[in-house]
């Protein structure tokens, strides 16, 4: 029998992180732009627009993560898509992302007082402008404290891609676990990984949430 | 003075058969009202009368379901962008909230649009803007932020950034509502400049005396409709119908 060392097991779940990481990046990279989109177009005075990206969020938000997983793996194959679990596992976390970044990102826009778009449509700016230079800005500032809070689910939520075979941090803590039988030390050692990737973005939320709320500029 | 006889292209605004509803709520029930280049008109009356109704459709914040509005010969048409932009480049707005952007200087509040709209160099667009403040006498607070100013000073600044569009017609709605009474005075000099200067003013105030003293014209709206209309001096001494008494005996 192989015998493995503590540090065998790091190693290869360090080298699995790498992939944690990227898919996370992926999904709030992927999902911020979509989610950018949405947005946009959510403000527009759309009704039938504003309606069905509501639908879109509400769909997203109302499913289990692990379902728009397996969804997005084996739905895509029965339509005849060839996917790997690389793609698909990026399509159902960034589809994900964007509809919960829309959702915290909408509010922030109307948490910004509709003085604030009448002031600048009375100045004659395009709706773009309104958008870019008056409500983003400050919707901006209200934004960061979630988005940033929402990034440690997003990147907890890339374990769940370890059902449809990617073989990220959990998933290489499942298969080093079945050659070692130490799974309170493998688990363990996954688990602080995770807290190691979540826990300076979770601390660093809050200091941006104090910190923005006492100076308003 | 102007009557509702001028011919057509010579007026700073016409309004004619303006009807607008919320729902089967009809809060404007056909408006008719003509303002000459340089007229300073106050519009007067009990709150949900359809006063701030009516100036925010001037400017196309709100939008009319009959009737027509032109601002210097040329008709507002919702839903026309560029057209909407050439209108409201003519016609400036100050709120009973100041709306100023609370994330950029005064300095920058006040430039903002004409950078955008204008496309302004940035000298001249400073030069413009510290012109502009020490006119309102906050020439001094360019590098502030407009939480760092009082209501008074912040709705001065307000007036600032909407002269630095060059408009024709300046819309002020309840501007001083929102002030502490010490405050009012301030603000309402600087209005009192402008109307000086020739500034076509359309005010909506509660200030009697204000819009007694530097008014051309006075209306009342009342339900809906333009219920009374004169020279600030008869409308106010001698008012015709039992409504305007009625109003005039429960504001002083």
């Amino acid at each position: 029998m192989v015998e493995f060392t503590l540090w065998d097991i790091l190693r290869n779940l360090l080298l699995a992180a790498r992939w944690t990481v990227v898919l996370s990046l992926i999904a709030f990279v992927g999902g911020g732009l979509v989610g950018l989109v949405l947005l946009l177009l959510r403000t527009l005075e759309r009704p039938w627009l504003q309606r069905a990206i509501a639908a879109y969020v509400q769909l997203f938000q109302g499913t289990p993560l692990l379902m728009q997983l397996f969804l997005a793996y084996f739905g895509l194959a029965l339509f005849g898509v060839e996917t790997s679990s690389w793609f698909a596992a990026s399509l159902a976390l960034t589809l994900y992302t964007s509809a919960f970044l829309c959702e915290i990102w909408h509010g922030c826009v109307r948490a910004v007082p509709r003085g604030q778009w009448e002031a600048a449509q009375s100045l004659a700016l395009g709706y773009m402008e309104q958008m870019r230079h008056v409500v983003l800005p400050q919707a901006m500032r209200l934004a960061v404290a979630p988005t940033v809070g929402f990034l440690v689910q997003v990147i907890k939520g890339t374990a769940l891609a370890s059902v449809i075979g990617f073989v990220e941090l959990t998933k290489a803590g499942t298969m080093i676990t079945n050659a070692t039988f130490q799974p309170f030390l493998v688990y363990g050692c996954v688990a602080l990984m995770y807290f190691t990737l979540c826990f300076p973005i979770s601390h660093y939320s809050r200091v941006l949430e104090s910190k923005l709320h006492v100076h308003r500029h | 003075m102007s009557t509702d006889t001028d011919p057509k292209g010579a007026a700073a605004v016409r309004i004619r058969g303006l009807r607008k509803s919320y729902g089967t709520n009809e809060v404007l029930k056909g408006i008719d009202l003509t303002v000459a280049p340089g007229e300073v008109i106050a519009i007067i009356g009990r709150s949900g009368s359809g006063k701030s109704t009516l100036l925010r459709c001037v400017n196309g914040l709100e939008t009319f379901d009959h009737g027509e509005l032109e601002v210097q010969g040329r008709p507002l048409v919702h839903g026309d962008a560029a057209a909407m932009r050439a209108l409201r480049q003519q016609v400036g707005m100050i709120f009973q909230q100041f709306n100023l952007f609370p994330h950029l200087t005064v300095g920058r509040n006040v430039m903002l649009a004409p950078r955008l709209v204008k496309k302004e160099s940035d000298a001249a667009l400073e030069r413009k803007a510290r012109k502009l403040l020490d006119r309102v006498g906050l020439g001094e607070k360019f590098d502030a932020y407009p939480d760092q100013l009082s209501g008074g000073q912040q709705q001065r600044v307000a007036i600032a950034r909407a002269l630095a569009m060059d408009p024709g017609i300046l819309l002020c709605d309840e501007i001083t509502s929102a002030l502490d009474p010490e405050l009012v005075g301030e603000v309402l000099g600087v209005v009192e400049s402008l109307a000086a200067d020739g500034m076509t003013l359309l005010m909506v105030t509660h200030e009697m005396n204000f819009a007694r003293k530097v008014s051309d014209r006075v209306i009342f709206m009342h339900q809906g409709k333009v219920h009374e209309m004169g020279p600030p001096e008869s409308l106010f001494a001698a008012p015709q119908t039992p409504e305007l008494k009625q109003f005039l005996a429960s504001v002083a």
